[in-house]
This record gives structure tokens, C-alpha cells and sequence, in this order.
């Protein structure tokens, strides 16, 4: 048999909990204070503007590209190369959209094709957002990080006690901010399919939690003394548990890790968001959750 | 037969059913081929979204307001012209933001007015009355649910020129639906040049004919002197300026056809036939104004202005410019498809190259081979032969999630392969629970058979919590998520329903049914 985690293995996971919680809030000081400071880098979903994927035949450099773009006016935009240095592919970046002017795209186009000869430019891909659907799209975006929680805190609710609830909520909100902080450290654009990886890291992350929780409860169950030591039997489920939360983080990380690796640019960020969950996710799991359901706990005891 | 065969006969049939439903997409994704000839199951595939097909998609605007304006325009002339022919004297007609507002010159007109309105303009609401330096005015509305009907009238005769005008581009499946009060959502799969589709969709196409306004001078017109009822208006080539009259004799709507012809010269021009009641005026028109030029106006203006050299009958003239072919052809396709009432912006663009749209399919293609491999090997190093029984089940899930899909015909994107290679990964986590389970019970010396029990009965709740979770999250992203990001959130559904069914259900079965018949002494897992 092969395991990671030998049997009857035990850490006493609630007495490191202090080292723990310092390290998480250092973490979320960081990523808050970048929030504040720093902001997000918005995409066109949220902000608003054009992206043109565009491919050369041959090399080209950044710079000859922003050369080409300023003869129409086109300044301080953004211009990067993506994939393989010998794709000579570019995403070039414009606030503009086409509420402001009409035929955005295809002023580009010609222009690149007038610069580089026509044979020698490929438009892959144009995406505009205006203004007014970019603020429906941010509206949603905000919407539909309220509603999941909801849905995800009204189950936890139903299949919980409320202690665990809070754990659990605790360890999920750990997991978006430390993230969302990491993100905006990173300078990576926002868009609706981060929004979309955002909700994914909320449901696995408490999906891991989750099982913990049963655990807990189901050891809490077997117990015949009433006063036994919640927190022990909080480190031995942790423990019993430790081998299928590594197990999972594993399976997931080494996915996500291929869609980084291998899923290419739209998806670029989206595959970041979940790596990164997968490793806060599988942390805050192990040293989060459980020490917030036994503060709860304890507050319940002296009350 | 008893109920655990009974349970077996049903995961049978699922899973032949999921094969079958998956096959088709299965071929088209994997493969060069086609389904073999004499198929007789479900021939329907996966959708591919835009994202991985390449296309266009495009939400437009119809400016209402405008529509509500010409549309009162239209009250403010009509009004004119009966008031002269009741004898009702006014000083001025104005158009007011949201009605017209008529300055009479003798204030005895007032009923007769008020009346005039009323039985013919029931759009109109009553009037409100001021003074305006001793002359009466009266200023009528239009009433709110006038106003909205306008509105969405034109939205909705938007959306049918549109359709018209797409149809002709020849677009295999498009979609054309309106979404909210006054946007219109475009699906174009597979279009190949953009920006002509957009030209095309755009251009609201008026068509109309005016007289040349030869008895001013044009000059003293271009300096400021514009005479009353005459206007300026550019050629379409060289800008050159012209003065016209403003009435309006004949528009666009009274067309039957339009088609490109190449004249003596091989230039292309567009031919066009009026239906009977536009004949007829056409037929008016040239035989009053023999001798003076006619001007025809496309979106105001000007493509030619020729002189009229006999009375037109039978319905036909030409449209003269220095077309280029495809220039004409699209014209041609505008004038029969009928014009925008109201013009549109593009509120969002989102085109990807066919190009792109291979790479996506390849790139999503591989990132789940290696994710599948890379996790399968894993679980088959880890678990051994039990590995080998959540790997079987993991493929399944896989052609299940194509299966299901397809039934619903549900739209596949680069998000939701994103969705299916972290299901992937996700997946097996139901399983992994449950060995780590069983490896628990085995330690404590229990039998195959209650080793196998007491592993699923106390997992699953574990599974089936962890799994709700992420399926909340997946349906609120479904209902909130555009496009490529709905694509994410249908995999990520799909992809837990098949989960739970594969890990819950059908690998339980199997492991029942080899400890139910004693073909384990011990487990490999």
C-alpha cells in the first residue's frame, strides 16, 4: 500500500493554530493593503475597450507595433506578445470602444496591414465591450458573488450547526481574499472568466472543508464523556483526514496546473486563480476552518 | 430478480445510453471522420461555442429615442398640411422633446384645432395651452404608452430587417434575439469577414427621392441663405454640396426589389422596382418634373442626381455610383431586406478568427488528455487496482458529460473544457474519500464485505455535501454568466451530476458486486 499519510498518524493541528492564524493575516494584510493601494487591473469586461489578438507572419517587435499604432493615434496602449516567442502574436489594448469610434477594429487592422503588408497580418480574435454593457457585466459579476454565497451559506446552514457554518464561511472568504490580494499583487486583468474561477475556488475550497466538517462531527459523535477536549478531536479528524485533503489538492493542482501550462491565453488567468486556490484552499482547510469552529465553541461555553 | 441485479440492469442502461449519446461528439472532436454510414443512434454532436468555431457575436443598441423622433417628425409635417387644408392659421409648428407644439395665429382656432388632433392623431394626448406673445399656443404630447409602442415597434422591425439582411449573407445558424427593452443579441457562427457583416447589420439604408432645389441659388445657399423647405446635402462621392428640397417624394419602403446589374461601362449599378403603389408615384413624379434632376439618398446622401427625361412607368429606376462589386451587392441586399426604423450602435463585439478557434479546440484538447493521463496514472499508482476502478470510472464521466451535453444541446467553450479538465481533477476526489476510507476500515480488520459497507455509508454524505457546494456555485454562474463563462458553468454542472452518478452509484455497484461474490480476499487498493 502506498500512502503519504502513514496510519494512526497524528499532528495536534490546533496547537499550531496561533502560528497559522498570524501567517493568514500577515497574508490578507498584504493582499488588502495592495487592494487599497494598488487596485485591480480591469479587463474590457469590467472597464470597458477593445483587445485585438493579432499574429505576424514574421517577427515583430513590441515596439514596431506601437510605432505602426501611433500613426492613427493610438498611444499608451497596451501592446503585449503571447504564447511562444515565434508565434509573433500580440494583444494590443485600447480603452476606446466602438461607442466612440466607429470602426475601431477595423482601423487597426488596415493600419497593421498598411505597416506590415497584408499578406503578413492575421486578425484572430476582436473583442469590444461599450461602456453600458461593461457596467451590466460588472453589476452581474458583483451578483453573482453575492448569490452563490448566499446559496452556499443557506446549505451550510441546513446541513451544519451554525459553528460550522462560520468555519466555513471563515475559511472561504480566507481563500478569495488571499487570492484576490495575490491577484492584484500580480497585476493580472479581472474579467468575467476570473469572476467565474473566483466561484469555482469558493466551491472547492469548501468542498475540502467540508468533508473535515463531517469528520469532526462524526468524531464528536463517538465520544462518551461529555467533557472531552473538542480541540484534540478536532486535530485527530484533521489528521485522519490529512491524507485525502493532500490527495485531492494534488489532483486538482496538477490539473489546473496543465490548464495553465497548456490552455493558452483566454484562459490564462482563470487556470492562475484556481492554482492558487488549490494551495490557499487546501491550507486554509487544514489550519483555518477547524480553529475558527473552536473559538465558536469555546465563546459557546462561556456563554 | 432482486433489487441489487434490478440497480445493475439500470446502470447498464445509463451508461449505453451516455456512449451512444456521447459517440457522435466523440467522432467529431477526436477524429477526422464522420459517423459511420447506417448510424441509427442520436446523430447530434456538442455545440461548439463561438470561441472554438470561430464567429461573431455582437450585441446591438436600437436608439428608440430617434425612432420616437422621426416618428413625431412625421406627426409635425402630417399636421402642417392638414391645418392648411382646415383653414386653421398657424404661426409656427415646433417639435418639442416629447410632442409637437403649434403657435396658432388666431386664437378662435383653438378648438378647431384641439378637435383636429383629436380625431385624427390618437396618439396625441390633450393639449396644454400657454400664451405666447399674445398668440395662443398649444402644445400636444405624445402619450406614454404611444411612446413606448413606437419604441418597441422598432426594435422589433430592427430585428426582422436584421434577420432579412443576415439570411442573405448566407450565415449557417444564426441567432437573432432581442434581450432586454432595446437590444438585439447576434450570433454568427463562421463568418469570415467581420466587418463587412457589420456594415451590413449597420446601416440603417433610407433610401429617398428629391427634387434638385434649382430655383434658389445654390451658392447663396452654401453661403447661409438656405431658402424655406430646401436643404443641403453632400454627393456620396467628393462631398460636393446640393441644394434639395426637403419633401420627401418616395422612400425605400415602397420597394419589391433590388438587384445588381453591370452597365456598358462595367460598372456594377443596382436596378430597382417599386411595388404598385410606389409605381405609380414614381410615375407622378417624373411626369410632373420633366426636365428638372431627381436626387436618390442613401442614409442621407446623395449617390446620384439625374436629370428626368420622360414620364417613368412600369416601376423601375436605377441607382447610379462608383460602386465596387461587393460594394453593390451589399446595397442590393440592404435595399430588399428594407431599412433600420432607427439607428444602431454596437454596444459589444466579440469575433474570433477560425484560426483561433482550431488552436482553442487543440489546446483544450490537450490540456485534457494530459490532465486525464496525469491523473489517471496517479490514481492507478496510488490505488492500484481499485485506481483502475475510479479511472474507468473518470472516461466514463468524461463521455457522459459529452452525452449529456449533447442532449441538451448544450454549447461547449474554452471555459467549459476549462470546466471539464478541472472535473477532471475534482472527480476523483469522491473516490478518494471513499478508499481512504475503506483503507481505514481494512486496518481495523473488518471483512471485504462490511469493509465496502461501512466505506460508502460513511462517505457519502462527505461526497455528495462537497460536490453540492460546488454545483451551487456552477447554477448561480450559469444564471449570471455570458457566453464562454455560461460554457464553464454547464461542464462544471454537468460534470458534478456525472460525478456523483459515476462515484456514487455505479463504482459502489461494482465493488458491492465483487465482495457480494467473494471475488475479494484481499483489496487492492
Amino acid at each position: 500500500m502506498f500512502e503519504i499519510v502513514k496510519p494512526g498518524f497524528f499532528f495536534d493541528f490546533m496547537k499550531v493554530k496561533w502560528y497559522a492564524i498570524t501567517f493568514s493575516i500577515i497574508l490578507l494584510l498584504i493582499g488588502l493593503t495592495s487592494i487599497a493601494v494598488k487596485g485591480f487591473s480591469y479587463g474590457i469586461d469590467f472597464s470597458g475597450g477593445t483587445v485585438i489578438q493579432v499574429k505576424f507572419t514574421h517577427s515583430v517587435k513590441t515596439d514596431e507595433v506601437r510605432k505602426a499604432l501611433k500613426t492613427i493615434g493610438l498611444q499608451n496602449e497596451r501592446i503585449q506578445s503571447v504564447g511562444q516567442p515565434q508565434d509573433n502574436e500580440f494583444l494590443i489594448r485600447t480603452a476606446k470602444s466602438e461607442d466612440s469610434m466607429k470602426g475601431l477594429s477595423e482601423t487597426i487592422k488596415g493600419t497593421l496591414e498598411g505597416y506590415f503588408g497584408e499578406k503578413n497580418v492575421q486578425i484572430r480574435r476582436i473583442d469590444m465591450v461599450g461602456g453600458a454593457v461593461s457596467k451590466d457585466i460588472t453589476q452581474k459579476g458583483y451578483l453573482s458573488l453575492f448569490y452563490a454565497s448566499i446559496g452556499i451559506l443557506i446549505y451550510i446552514w441546513l446541513r451544519f450547526d451554525f459553528r460550522y457554518s462560520v468555519g466555513a464561511i471563515a475559511a472561504t472568504l480566507h481563500d478569495v481574499f488571499v487570492v484576490l490580494g495575490i491577484f492584484s499583487l500580480l497585476g493580472k486583468d479581472m474579467d468575467l472568466t476570473v469572476v467565474a474561477a473566483f466561484l469555482t475556488l469558493m466551491g472547492y475550497t469548501l468542498n475540502d472543508t467540508v468533508v473535515i466538517f463531517d469528520r469532526i462531527r462524526e468524531n464528536v459523535k463517538k465520544q462518551t464523556s461529555s467533557n472531552f477536549d473538542l480541540a484534540s478531536v478536532m486535530s485527530a479528524s484533521v489528521s485522519q483526514t490529512l491524507s485525502r485533503t493532500v490527495l485531492t489538492a494534488v489532483t486538482v493542482f496538477v490539473v489546473a496546473l496543465v490548464l495553465f501550462l497548456f490552455g493558452g491565453e483566454v484562459i490564462h488567468n482563470f487556470a492562475l486563480v484556481t492554482l492558487l486556490g488549490t494551495i490557499v484552499g487546501c491550507y486554509s482547510t487544514i489550519f483555518i476552518a477547524s480553529p475558527v469552529v473552536l473559538f465558536m465553541s469555546k465563546e459557546k461555553a462561556k456563554a | 430478480m432482486n433489487k441489487f441485479k434490478f440497480t445493475g440492469l439500470g446502470i447498464l442502461a445509463v451508461v449505453i445510453v451516455g456512449l451512444v449519446l456521447a459517440l457522435p461528439t466523440l467522432v467529431q472532436l477526436l477524429t477526422p471522420y464522420d459517423l459511420p454510414e447506417g448510424w441509427i443512434g442520436p446523430k447530434n454532436e456538442v455545440k461548439l461555442g463561438l470561441d472554438l468555431q470561430g464567429g461573431m457575436h455582437l450585441i446591438l443598441q436600437v436608439e428608440t429615442e430617434k425612432a420616437l423622433s422621426s416618428s413625431l417628425d412625421r406627426i409635425a409635417a402630417d399636421l402642417k398640411t392638414q391645418m392648411i387644408a382646415k383653414r386653421i392659421r398657424y404661426a409656427k409648428v415646433e417639435r418639442t422633446a416629447e410632442g409637437v407644439r403649434v403657435v396658432l395665429r388666431d386664437a378662435g382656432d383653438e378648438t378647431k384645432l384641439a378637435d383636429l388632433v383629436k380625431a385624427d392623431y390618437p396618439t396625441l394626448a390633450e393639449p396644454t395651452t400657454s400664451d405666447e406673445q399674445g398668440a395662443v399656443a398649444l402644445a400636444f404630447a405624445i402619450k406614454p404608452a404611444d411612446a413606448k409602442k413606437v419604441k418597441e415597434a422598432a426594435v422589433t422591425q430592427a430585428l426582422e430587417t436584421i434577420r432579412n439582411r443576415i439570411d442573405q449573407l448566407g450565415v449557417s445558424e444564426p441567432s437573432i434575439i432581442t434581450e432586454g427593452t432595446d437590444r438585439i443579441n447576434i450570433q454568427l457562427p463562421g463568418v469570415t469577414d467581420p466587418a463587412r457583416a457589420k456594415k451590413l447589420i449597420g446601416e440603417t439604408a433610407v433610401l429617398e427621392f428629391k427634387l434638385v432645389d434649382e430655383e434658389h441659388s445654390q451658392a447663396d445657399a452654401i453661403k447661409g441663405d438656405i431658402p424655406p423647405g430646401s436643404y443641403i446635402a453632400y454627393m456620396k462621392e467628393g462631398h460636393e454640396p446640393m441644394l434639395l428640397k426637403q419633401e420627401t417624394l418616395l422612400t425605400g419602403d415602397m420597394l419589391d426589389d433590388a438587384r445588381v446589374n453591370i452597365g456598358s461601362n462595367n460598372q456594377p449599378y443596382i436596378a430597382i422596382s417599386f411595388n404598385s403603389q410606389g409605381g405609380r408615384i414614381f410615375e407622378r413624379v417624373t411626369g410632373d418634373n420633366i426636365g428638372k434632376r431627381l436626387a436618390i439618398l442613401l442614409d442621407g446622401r446623395i449617390y446620384s442626381a439625374p436629370v428626368i427625361k420622360d414620364r417613368i412607368g412600369g416601376g423601375k429606376a436605377v441607382i447610379e455610383g462608383r460602386f465596387s462589386d461587393e460594394e453593390a451587392r451589399d446595397l442590393a441586399i440592404v435595399l430588399r431586406a428594407g431599412s433600420l426604423p432607427a439607428p444602431i450602435v454596437i454596444l459589444e463585439e466579440r469575433t474570433v478568427g477560425p484560426s483561433l478557434g482550431k488552436d482553442s479546440i487543440n489546446k483544450g484538447l490537450l490540456a485534457v488528455g494530459i490532465g486525464g493521463l496525469l491523473v489517471i496514472i496517479f490514481m492507478a499508482a496510488y490505488y492500484r487496482a481499485s485506481g483502475l476502478l475510479a479511472n474507468l470510472a473518470l472516461v466514463l464521466n468524461l463521455i457522459f458529460i459529452f452525452g449529456v451535453m449533447a442532449a441538451f444541446h448544450a454549447v461547449l467553450t474554452l471555459p467549459g473544457i476549462a470546466g471539464i479538465v478541472l472535473t477532471i481533477g475534482m472527480a476523483v476526489d469522491g473516490n478518494i474519500i471513499i478508499f481512504e476510507r475503506m483503507r481505514e476500515e481494512i486496518r481495523l480488520g473488518r471483512s471485504p464485505k462490511m469493509v465496502v459497507e461501512a466505506g460508502y455509508k460513511n462517505s457519502f454524505w462527505s461526497v455528495f455535501d462537497a460536490n453540492i457546494t460546488t454545483l451551487i456555485a456552477g447554477a448561480v454562474l450559469f444564471q449570471f454568466g455570458t457566453g464562454p463563462v455560461r460554457g464553464f458553468a454547464v461542464t462544471l454542472c454537468v460534470g458534478i451530476v456525472t460525478t456523483l452518478f459515476t462515484v456514487l452509484v455505479m463504482c459502489k455497484w461494482i465493488m458491492e458486486w465483487l465482495v457480494n461474490n467473494n471475488k475479494i480476499e484481499r483489496f487492492s487498493i
